[in-house]
């Protein structure tokens, strides 16, 4: 029984943070916000080259090969720079979700080293989610029909862009005729492939949530040293003291829900979808608090276009009913609590 | 990260859960907070001694096991599915025996641990007094140095389990021209020390879980001491830190409650789903519980890999008192008109012992520490916010 990371896990997020804060600060974030694609395929090449797009992809294919587990704090890193989170559906649920076709597919080949390199874009659709990420830059995108999975190029589906709210986000209206040809895996094979896409898909966003409500936290401790009311700095005031303590509080309980779903993941466990939903469910109510009281100890700045803290506050709400809705992950956790024959309590919260 | 029990952990859950299904009287004990409980509890502990169940986490030759604290964790969870008594002497075992372990002499260690372990010891606590609660550096009871002796002058006050107790350990200031945190210091004395004069507290059960203890010239040897004069505040707040971190409050209580709670939830759906706010707090309880034992295993498996704990023990803290408080309240909605019936009401559909809890929960965010302390200390020592 091991819950911490290995020094080199630290060491790799460690240093993927120093990156991205050199290279995703708030001012680049601004400065895509303005562009049409939104996207920088400088940046998407430097952040292959750092190895983070090979993650999930197998040695074999020119990938680190690391699997589900590595991306616990890797999806936080990302979440603390509001990194632009298509770099998931990439790097982590296509690599997957590829990687789990029948062996010898010809996508293999064909698609993972471009993904590890950094060459390849791949946008994945999902039921759970209406719209789909990045589909406009998306080299290769994977889509559902009656639980198949489907393989398309761009130039043969049509996308139509719907503005969020989060001007980082990128999310389009993807129209396309299923054949036999685009097929890539039956309905069978597909359900369980879709399946798993929404555990990491649910997990990314968890991570990132935890990520996002630290980057709130900092910048509510900052910002509430530096301005003075009364004389004193406001963060020497007990009421917003506690505003920001609270949201500490739901984080610190938040995080090792998400490492324990994620390694569940990992393991396939057989409760990973509760642990997962789990994991979404406190993540998301941890980020929302810290939007909230964030806001409020900025004071009317916190409504600001000109105050970065809007950039993760928008993340938030933006990712919140993304990959399962709060309703979709109840309805999985109660499903176990309520209506499983397993055991809940003491001594059963790992399975063995 | 591995999160799989090795076959030692899993063999040392086996010989728990075994002496423990031979062990656990069958009948519930009488409260603690009674006379006779107390005994019973008393009785209850040398009978965890004589398994060397009774501190796993110490020294083989102190009474233990030399257990680590992914063991303590499987323990624990084992005793309270196993439904054993609580623990009368927690004072002792989970927050002096760590300080003694820490600060003690070897001499110290040897004259309290052992009889600790065995129950011959039960241990109250005197840090507050009725004008140092939140504010414990205002402590003012004296411990005045004369020759071999301190003698103590004073008053402290929610003493817990100081009605029956043998032994107390506290804070008193030992420098008359002191202020604040300096000067105080840790002494531990008997409760039947000529001066001493204890006077029970009720709690809104009517039992007394408390009370008052007065000092009129009581004299203590020094050897008596914990650490250096003047060094009380130090020693204190690394008993506040086991008190608010890890071994007070062990996860396995509130996943037992979460538990009970469904299944109360469960006998009662066609009432309670009257109210469709309570089927979601009897799902947040459970998970609640879980990500409590996920932390507390998390932090257990960075103390074994040499970490320490920190300020981040005052979250711990809050989480599990306000988890308590939400789901009493919650099984008292369930319960609905039944659930104000004293355990004493042996009729259909009354559960009483949801009750207890209840009134229980109440003080849970005032003990140890006030959850707003607790949040000051998040917002200044975790977060690095300025001081008031």
């Amino acid at each position: 029984m091991h819950f911490h990371f290995t020094d080199e896990q630290r060491e790799f997020g460690e240093a993927m943070s120093s990156f991205f804060m050199r290279e995703v600060t708030p001012e680049f974030t601004r400065e895509l916000w303005g562009t049409p694609t939104g996207r920088s395929a400088a940046m998407w090449a430097r952040v292959a080259e750092q190895g983070l797009l090979g993650m999930s992809v197998p040695q074999a294919f020119g990938g680190l090969g690391f699997g589900d587990n590595a991306w616990s704090l890797m999806t936080q890193v990302c979440g603390y720079y509001a990194v632009p989170d298509g770099v998931f559906e990439t790097a982590w649920l296509a690599a997957s979700l590829i990687d789990s076709l029948e062996p010898g597919s010809p996508l293999q080949a064909q698609w993972l080293p471009r993904i590890a390199a950094g060459t390849a874009r791949v946008a994945v659709a999902h039921p759970v989610n209406p719209l789909v990420v990045d589909a406009h830059l998306a080299d290769l995108l994977l889509l559902p029909h009656e639980g198949e999975v489907h393989a398309l190029h761009r130039e043969d589906v049509r996308v139509s862009r719907r503005l969020s709210v989060d001007a980082s986000r990128r999310l389009y209206q993807v129209d396309w005729t299923p054949s036999r040809a685009t097929r890539i895996a039956d309905a069978e094979l597909g359900t369980r492939l879709w399946a798993e896409a929404l555990n990491r898909g649910a997990l990314a966003v968890a991570g990132q949530m935890n990520g996002l409500t630290q980057r709130i936290i900092d910048l509510s401790v900052d910002y509430s040293a530096q301005r003075k009311q009364f004389g004193k700095p406001l963060g020497s005031f007990q009421a917003v003291k506690h505003l920001i303590a609270n949201v500490a509080v739901e984080l610190e309980f938040a995080k090792p829900v998400a490492y324990r779903a994620c390694y569940a993941q990992a393991q396939g466990d057989i409760r990973r979808d509760v642990h997962v939903s789990h994991a979404k469910l406190v993540a998301a109510q941890a980020a929302r608090l810290a939007c909230r009281n964030g806001i409020q100890v900025h004071g009317a700045m916190g409504y600001t276009w000109e105050m970065d803290l809007q950039i993760f506050a928008k993340r938030v709400w933006a990712l919140d009913a993304t990959w399962g809705e709060d309703a979709f992950h109840l309805v999985r956790a109660a499903d176990h609590v309520f209506h499983s024959e397993a055991p809940l309590g003491p001594g059963y919260t790992f399975s063995n | 990260m591995h999160l799989q029990y090795t076959d030692k952990q899993n063999r040392f859950r086996g010989e728990v859960r075994d002496w423990l299904a031979a062990h656990v009287p069958r009948e519930p004990l009488v409260s603690f907070d009674t006379a006779e409980g107390f005994e019973q509890h008393r009785a209850w502990e040398r009978t965890l001694h004589s398994g060397r169940f009774s501190m796993v986490t110490w020294p083989v030759e102190l009474g233990g096991r030399g257990c680590d604290l992914i063991e303590w964790l499987i323990f624990e969870e084992e005793y309270w599915r196993a439904q054993a008594p609580l623990r009368v002497n927690q004072n002792g075992i989970f927050l002096l025996g760590p300080t003694l372990m820490d600060f003690g002499t070897d001499e110290q260690k040897a004259r309290f641990l052992p009889r600790m372990a065995a129950g011959d010891d039960i241990w109250a606590q005197g840090w507050s007094e009725p004008n140092a609660g939140s504010d414990m550096a205002a402590i003012k009871t004296s411990a005045v140095r004369e020759g071999d002796f301190y003698v103590v002058n004073g008053q402290k006050t929610w003493s817990s389990r100081a009605v029956w107790a043998d032994w107390l350990f506290g804070l008193f200031r030992s420098d008359p021209a002191s202020q604040r945190h300096h000067g105080l210091t840790f002494l531990l004395l008997p409760l039947n020390s000529p001066g001493v004069t204890v006077r029970p507290i009720r709690h809104l059960n009517g039992e007394t879980g408390f009370a008052e203890v007065f000092f009129d010239n009581v004299k203590v040897p020094v050897n008596n001491r914990i650490a250096e004069e003047g060094a009380g505040w130090h020693v204190a707040m690394a008993t506040a830190g086991f008190e608010r971190g890890l071994m007070l409050r062990s996860p396995a209580r509130f996943q037992a409650t979460a538990a009970a709670l469904v299944a109360l939830y469960q006998r009662n759906r066609a009432k309670a789903d009257r109210d469709p706010s309570i089927r979601n707090a009897v799902l947040r309880a459970w998970m609640d519980a879980e990500a409590y034992t996920l932390s507390t295993y998390s932090t257990a498996s960075r103390l074994g890999a040499g970490g320490s704990i920190g300020p981040e023990s005052s979250t711990n803290k809050i989480f599990w008192s306000e988890l308590d408080l939400r789901m009493h309240d919650t099984a008292m909605r369930i319960l609905g008109p039944e659930a104000e019936l004293l355990p004493e009401v042996r009729e259909p559909g009354v559960a009483g012992h949801w009750l207890t809890g209840f009134l229980h929960s109440q003080a849970g965010t005032i003990y140890a520490g006030a959850n707003e302390i607790q949040r000051n200390i998040i917002a200044e020592r975790m977060l690095g916010m300025p001081r008031s």
